[in-house]
C-alpha cells in the first residue's frame, strides 16, 4: 500500500472495504521495521499488540460499532502519555521499568475511536530539549537528512509521520515541542488552547503549559484528531467545557476578510533568510486569496524565554519530585538510608538537561530568590498575555515563523543550552499566553530541508487557524522527504 | 551572578541531587550563565502587574463528594521497586 496516503484518507479506505485494518496496520509496521535503524523514532514498538487490536477494531468496524473517520488508523504515541500495559519511559532511565496500569484521557478517547497504537515515540527526556537528544535511548534522525536533528521534544512523533512509519501521532507542546519539531519534519502539529485538550495521563514537565496535540501531514488529519481528543475531563480540572470544537467545519478554502497580524519582531536578527522568506510569502499567498495582512508590533518578543525558562523549571523541579524510587520506576542498587536512596536514584535516574532543569527550578523557587526570579516572570507572562490580547483586539489570526532556522545538525545544541533555548523564540510565548498554534510546511530551504509556518489564534479559536492553515495548505503541495520515497514498501 | 559551593550544595539538597565534584563545577557554571541570561527580566518594569498563573479565569471546581475509584492498591504497587504486606517498601526512616 502507498504510505504516504493521510489518516483520514486511510480510515476511508478501511471504512469502504478498500483495505483491512490487519494489512494497514502491518504495512506500517514494516514500515517501522525498515527504517527503524536510520530513524529511531520509536522507543517501543508493539508489533504483536497492534496486530491483536487490529483484529478487534476491524470487528467492531464490521460489526457498525465504529464508525468514525480515524477507526482502524495506526498511531503512534509519544512516551510521556501513560498507556494501560504499555512501556512508558518518558525517554528517561527514572521511568526505564515503568508500565503504567491506567491510560491517559487523550490516548482514551483515540482508542474509543478505533486507533491501533503501534508503538511510542521518542523524545527528549521529559519533554526538556529542543532536539530529541537528550532522550536515554538515542537521539532520533530528521527523515530529511539523517545527520540532522528531528526537533523536540516530539521528535520521535514528528520524524514516524515524516518517514511515513505512522500516518499520524500524539505529541505534547510545553514550549513549542509540537510545532517546532513538525516545522523540522516538514509535517503539520497543532497545541492546542490549554485546557482543550485533558492532560490526565500525561507526565507532567511545566503542569501550567503544557498540551497534548496532534502531528500528521495535512490540517484535514490535524483537525479530525484534535476533534476526538479533545473536551472537558474531570480527572483533569484546568480541562475546559468550551465551544468551538468542531474544527473539521474550518476546514474551508476561504480567507476573505480575515485579518493576519505579522509581528514585526518576529523578523529580526537571528532569523533565517531563506526562512522568512518563505514565511513571506505564504503570507502574500493568504493576501492573494482575500485575508487583509498587516504587519505590527507585538513587544516583548526577548522577555519570553527568560521567563519561559523560569516558570517551566520551577514547575518541573516541583513535578519531577515524585521520582524519588519509592513508588514506581528506577531505584539505585545501593543505599545507606532513605535520603541517600532518594538522591543517589534521582541522579543516577536523570540526565544532564533534566538535572539541569530541576537544579535551576529549585533555585528560583527557594527562598530569597523567589520573588525575584519566579514572581517576575508571573508578572512578565502577564505582560505577554496583555501584548496578545492587544494584537488580537485587531486580528484574527498572528502569523509568523515557527523558529529562526530549519534543522540543525546533531550534536551541535547541546553544550550551549542558552543557545539552544533560543531556538525556541517563536513558540514559547504561545504557551505562557495558552493560544493556540499551528505549524504546517511553507516551503523548503536550500539545503532541501523543511521550513515552518506557524499560525497562532486567540483562545479556544483553533478554527480560525485550522482555516487560514488550510487554505494556505490548499496553495502548496505535500513534499515526501526523499528517504521515505526510496525506503517506500 | 556568581554561583558558590555553598550554593550548589543548598540547590543540590532540594532538588535531592547528589553531584559528583565535575558535575557540580558545570552546574555552576550553568546556573550562573542562565541566572545571567534571565536576569533580562529586570529591564522591564512590573511594578503593580499581578502575577499570573492562569491565562484564563478558572475558578475553584467543585463537585459532590462520591467515592468513584476502588482502593486501587494493587495497580499503585505495581510498579513499586518493593513492597511487602500491600505497602510499598523503603529504608528504615528512623531509629
Amino acid at each position: 500500500m502507498d504510505l504516504s496516503i493521510t489518516a483520514v484518507e486511510l480510515g476511508k479506505k478501511i471504512k469502504d472495504k478498500e483495505i483491512s485494518v490487519v494489512e494497514a496496520t502491518t504495512a506500517f509496521l514494516d514500515s517501522i521495521e525498515a527504517k527503524e535503524k536510520d530513524i529511531h523514532a520509536f522507543v517501543t514498538v508493539d508489533r504483536e499488540g497492534a496486530i491483536k487490536r487490529a483484529e478487534e477494531v476491524q470487528k467492531l468496524i464490521d460489526g457498525g460499532t465504529l464508525t468514525g473517520p480515524l477507526a482502524g488508523v495506526p498511531v503512534a504515541i509519544k512516551d510521556n502519555m501513560c498507556i494501560d500495559g504499555m512501556l512508558t519511559t518518558c525517554s528517561s532511565k527514572i521511568l526505564s521499568n515503568f508500565v503504567p496500569t491506567f491510560t491517559a484521557t487523550a490516548v482514551e478517547k483515540l482508542q474509543a475511536a478505533g486507533a491501533v497504537i503501534v508503538g511510542k515515540a521518542n523524545m527528549d527526556e521529559f519533554a526538556m530539549g529542543s532536539t530529541t537528544e537528550t532522550s536515554y535511548y538515542g537521539e532520533t534522525k530528521n527523515p530529511w537528512d539523517l545527520e540532522r536533528v528531528p526537533g523536540g521534544s516530539s521528535g520521535g512523533s514528528a520524524a514516524a509521520v515524516a518517514a511515513e512509519e505512522v500516518p499520524y501521532a500524539l505529541g505534547s507542546d510545553t514550549g513549542g515541542s509540537i510545532r517546532q519539531p513538525a516545522g523540522f519534519c516538514g509535517v503539520t502539529g497543532i497545541k492546542p488552547t490549554y485546557g482543550r485538550v485533558s492532560r490526565y495521563g500525561l507526565i507532567a514537565y511545566g503542569s501550567s503549559l503544557d498540551q497534548i496535540g496532534p502531528l500528521a501531514k495535512d490540517v484535514t488529519d490535524c483537525a479530525t484528531v484534535l476533534e476526538i481528543i479533545c473536551g472537558k475531563d474531570d480527572r483533569d480540572s484546568t480541562s475546559v467545557k468550551e465551544g468551538g470544537d468542531d474544527f473539521t467545519d474550518a476546514l474551508v478554502d476561504d480567507v476573505k476578510g480575515m485579518k493576519i497580524g505579522i509581528p514585526k519582531d518576529y523578523f529580526g536578527k537571528g532569523l533565517d533568510a531563506e526562512v522568512k522568506e518563505a514565511v513571506m510569502a505564504a503570507a502574500k499567498a493568504l493576501e492573494a486569496k482575500g485575508a487583509v495582512v498587516e504587519e505590527f508590533d507585538l513587544s516583548l518578543v526577548e522577555y519570553a524565554i527568560p521567563a519561559y525558562y523560569i516558570i517551566a523549571s520551577a514547575e518541573a523541579s516541583s513535578n519531577l519530585e515524585r521520582f524519588d524510587g519509592v513508588k514506581y520506576g528506577y531505584r539505585t542498587e545501593e543505599f545507606s538510608d532513605l535520603h541517600n536512596m532518594y538522591k543517589k536514584t534521582r541522579s543516577e535516574g536523570f540526565g544532564a538537561e533534566v538535572k539541569r532543569r530541576i537544579m535551576l527550578g529549585s533555585f528560583v523557587l527557594s527562598s530569597g530568590y523567589f520573588d525575584a526570579y519566579y514572581m517576575k516572570a508571573l508578572r512578565t507572562k502577564a505582560l505577554i498575555k496583555q501584548a496578545f490580547d492587544k494584537a488580537f483586539e485587531k486580528y484574527d489570526v498572528i502569523l509568523g515563523p515557527v523558529a529562526p532556522t530549519t534543522a540543525l545538525k546533531l550534536g551541535e545544541s547541546l553544550s550551549d543550552p542558552i543557545k539552544m533555548y533560543l531556538g525556541d523564540i517563536y513558540t514559547v510565548s504561545v504557551n505562557l499566553a495558552g493560544l493556540p498554534g499551528i505549524s504546517l510546511p511553507c516551503g523548503y530551504d536550500s539545503k532541501g530541508l523543511p521550513i515552518g509556518l506557524q499560525l497562532l489564534g486567540k483562545h479556544f479559536d483553533e478554527k480560525s487557524i485550522i482555516r487560514a492553515a488550510y487554505a494556505f495548505e490548499q496553495t502548496t503541495e505535500y513534499k515526501r522527504p526523499a528517504f521515505a520515497v526510496e525506503r517506500g514498501l | 551572578m556568581q554561583i558558590t559551593d555553598e550554593t550548589i550544595e543548598y540547590v543540590g539538597i532540594l532538588a535531592k541531587l547528589e553531584l559528583s565534584k565535575e558535575e557540580k563545577e558545570q552546574a555552576k557554571k550553568d546556573m550562573s550563565n542562565m541566572l545571567d541570561y534571565v536576569g533580562k527580566l529586570n529591564e522591564l518594569d512590573t511594578d503593580g502587574v499581578e502575577p499570573m498563573s492562569h491565562t484564563f479565569s478558572v475558578h475553584n471546581v467543585f463537585r459532590e463528594d462520591i467515592v468513584v475509584n476502588g482502593d486501587d492498591r494493587e495497580n499503585m504497587l505495581a510498579n513499586a521497586p518493593e513492597k511487602k504486606d500491600g505497602a510499598y517498601k523503603v529504608p528504615k526512616t528512623f531509629e
